[in-house]
């Protein structure tokens, strides 16, 4: 049931079709190896399985409801709306999936400092906190802007005894945090382990991480099949790098379900503040991926913007570059306002107030909804809790 | 034989070793880039590594990401980097060498790119962020003639430094740490431990050793256990606060060159 039919990516050398791959340094070879290595080998070790579906449900509390959404599904008058509700995590995302499997992996490759990249702050609080149950040193890297618009979790991380490190250069975002702990890792790999918080960057993360957050998909199908008995029609889940999409996704591929991922259009994909990487990007190789990127002409990678800190990054995991070209999901995009609406919407209709991550997805369904029908079912992963956001959401609305 | 091989053997001959020195395109001056070069080949250095710039340079440390950042906001671009070269080939016959990373290459083309850097007068590239996992899929055919360097760093086992050495032409590119351009040796003699296990270990190539490499100390402390040394962070740095004629810089130079011999 949880097995992808007729779906076995990646290869033997990380890539989905011509996606993924191992653009790094020659330094980071032979630790990425180690880690693939060590990660086939625990991947079906029930011992291995068992600690980590423990925490799960102890630590995290999965698995997680799948809401039915009365008054959404009644205010659209179409289809069934349910949420998959990630929301309800411990730390408040599905951030913490990922952080658990690899801190795992970490205890057993014998590393001591784990490094991390944020965004949102919710990966960087998800691994902060995995750090202090499991005694290790943490350090996170974030941008500037973002410790700005996210403060909250910046003092979240803290208070979780980690190191915050702010970074100044570039957009001061995450694809600049991500570079910084990249160099981190470059020049620390014998003591370290770096935690992506997305399914980014060289094989074999792109892989490993969605196979931890898989365990969304693999709940939701089962639930969907209690309540419903059948697959869902559609699933749609929002897309910064990609992790919380392909973890509903993943269980769901070739299945005769629709998969819709939205990514952020900021202003608009008329201007040139927008993430909509898979909508508006091309071919690239960036932070050790083949995969679309928003770049120029000359191959330099754009300065982008979502109000969404989760989502404000110019690339996007390998797999979903892979899945657009081969048409086996879809990609769409809504913009800033859109996703403020949707957070307002879900905030009155169910008392779900969501991440802006989050509202994404949600927002979309004013363009799905007129097209379902009333036995249709709709799955949207609520990746995450809002609270985080409460500044950002009021300003906007000027409360 | 690759005339970059060919060259650095022909030096080692005569018991001198190479001294490569990195400078960043169009920096710190986009209209005297040439004229710098010029200088720095004149004040002794035997090839000149040209760093064409990229928004998110992984393996770089700061002084290199500021080089690359000034550069990019003066408009360099791989067009421009192939006018420079073309420009400092009229001028000398010592092997000049490209690096930079994969995406401005893939986006110009990587064929286009090939022709060009050839037509320039560039005898040789290295990309950090292509190791030998991703060669076959990158370089193509277009490359002959074109000697495509490789990276061999602390972390590569001893097989790997095998295969390394098969694929790589011109040289290998030893980096004596693991870290990011411009960062400071921990333990010296664990450097040098690694140096000469590689430098035995390597068959088919000259090899060259660079990061981590800033002063006439550095340079007699590495030179023995290879045939060359590469300056980058610290030529860079200099450049940043240099006056108009570039005097320190082309000290240094000096210095460095005669501390090889
Ligand atoms: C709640 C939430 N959803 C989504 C994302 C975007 O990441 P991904 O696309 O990997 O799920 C983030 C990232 O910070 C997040 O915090």
């Amino acid at each position: 049931m949880n097995e992808s039919v007729n779906y076995k990516f990646p290869d033997a050398d990380g890539r989905f079709g011509k996606f993924g791959g191992k653009y790094v340094p020659e330094t980071l070879i032979t630790p990425l190896k180690e880690l693939e290595e060590i990660y086939f080998s625990l991947k079906n070790d029930p011992g291995f399985i068992q600690e980590l579906n423990q925490l799960n449900s102890e630590y995290t509390g999965r698995p997680t409801p799948l809401t039915f959404a009365d008054s959404l599904t009644k205010h659209y008058g179409k289809g069934k709306i349910y949420l998959k509700r990630e929301d309800l995590c411990h730390t408040g995302a599905h951030k913490i999936n990922n952080a658990l499997g690899q801190i795992l992996l970490a205890k057993k490759l014998g590393k001591t400092r784990i490094i991390a990249e944020t965004g949102a702050g919710q990966h960087g609080v998800a691994t902060a906190t995995v750090c202090a149950k499991f005694g290790m040193k943490c350090f996170v890297y974030m941008g500037e802007v973002d410790i700005e618009r996210q403060s909250l979790n910046v003092f979240r991380m803290k208070l979780l005894g980690a190191e915050v490190i702010p970074v100044s250069s570039g957009s001061k975002t995450l694809k600049d945090a991500t570079n910084e702990a990249i160099r981190d890792w470059v020049a620390n790999v014998n003591d370290t382990h770096y935690i992506i918080g997305s399914v980014v960057g060289p094989h074999p993360y792109p892989m490993m991480v969605r196979d931890f957050q898989s365990v969304i998909g693999t709940e939701a199908k089962y639930q969907i099949h209690n309540i419903e008995g059948r697959d869902p029609d559609y699933i749609v889940a929002c897309v910064g790098g990609g992790s919380n999409a392909i973890g509903i996704f993943y269980p769901f591929i070739n299945r005769n379900v629709k998969l819709i991922g939205v990514e952020a259009a900021g202003y608009g994909i008329d201007t040139d503040k927008h993430c909509a990487t898979l909508t508006l990007g091309r071919e690239g190789i960036f932070q050790g991926m083949k995969t679309y990127l928003l770049q120029n002409d000359e191959g330099q990678v754009s300065e982008v913007h979502s109000i969404s800190a989760g989502l404000d990054y110019p690339g996007v995991g390998p797999e979903h570059s892979f899945l657009k070209d081969e048409i086996i999901a879809d990609y769409y995009s809504v913009t800033d306002d859109e996703a403020i609406k949707a957070t307002e919407l879900l905030s009155h209709k169910e008392g779900i107030i969501p991440a802006l991550e989050s509202a994404h997805a949600i927002a979309y369904l004013e363009y799905l909804m007129p097209k379902t029908t009333k036995d249709e079912i709709i799955i949207v992963n609520v990746s995450g809790r809002g609270d985080k956001d409460l500044n950002t959401i009021k300003n906007s609305l000027g409360y | 034989m690759s005339f970059i091989a060919d060259f650095i053997s022909k030096k080692n001959e005569t018991k001198e070793k190479i001294l490569s020195i990195f400078l960043t395109a169009g920096f710190p001056d986009k209209t005297r880039f040439a004229e710098l070069a010029v200088k720095v080949l004149d004040a002794g250095a035997d090839m000149l590594e040209i760093g064409f710039p990229f928004s998110d340079p992984l393996a770089d440390g700061p002084t290199i990401q500021h080089s690359s950042q000034i550069a990019l906001e003066n408009g360099v671009n791989l067009k421009k980097t192939f006018a420079y070269a073309a420009e400092i080939r009229k001028h000398t016959q010592k092997p000049l060498i490209m690096m930079g990373y994969a995406n401005p290459v893939l986006s110009y083309g990587v064929k286009k790119f090939a022709d060009d850097a050839k037509a320039a007068g560039v005898n040789g590239l290295i990309i950090p962020d292509i190791p030998i996992e991703e060669y076959d899929n990158f370089f193509d055919e277009s490359f002959d003639g074109l000697d495509t360097i490789l990276l061999i760093t602390p972390t590569t086992t001893d097989a790997r430094i095998k295969l390394i050495d098969e694929k790589s032409s011109g040289f290998v590119y030893c980096v004596s740490i693991s870290g990011t351009t411009g960062s400071s040796n921990k333990s010296i003699s664990s450097t040098l431990d690694f140096l000469k296990n590689t430098y035995s270990t390597v068959r088919n190539n000259k090899m060259l050793v660079g990061f981590g490499i800033s002063n006439e100390n550095d340079v007699k402390t590495f030179a023995p256990h290879c045939d060359g040394v590469i300056v980058g962070s610290a030529v860079i740095k200099s450049l940043m606060n240099d006056d108009p004629n570039y005097s320190n810089t082309i000290d240094l130079i000096k210095k460095l060159k005669s501390s090889l011999i």
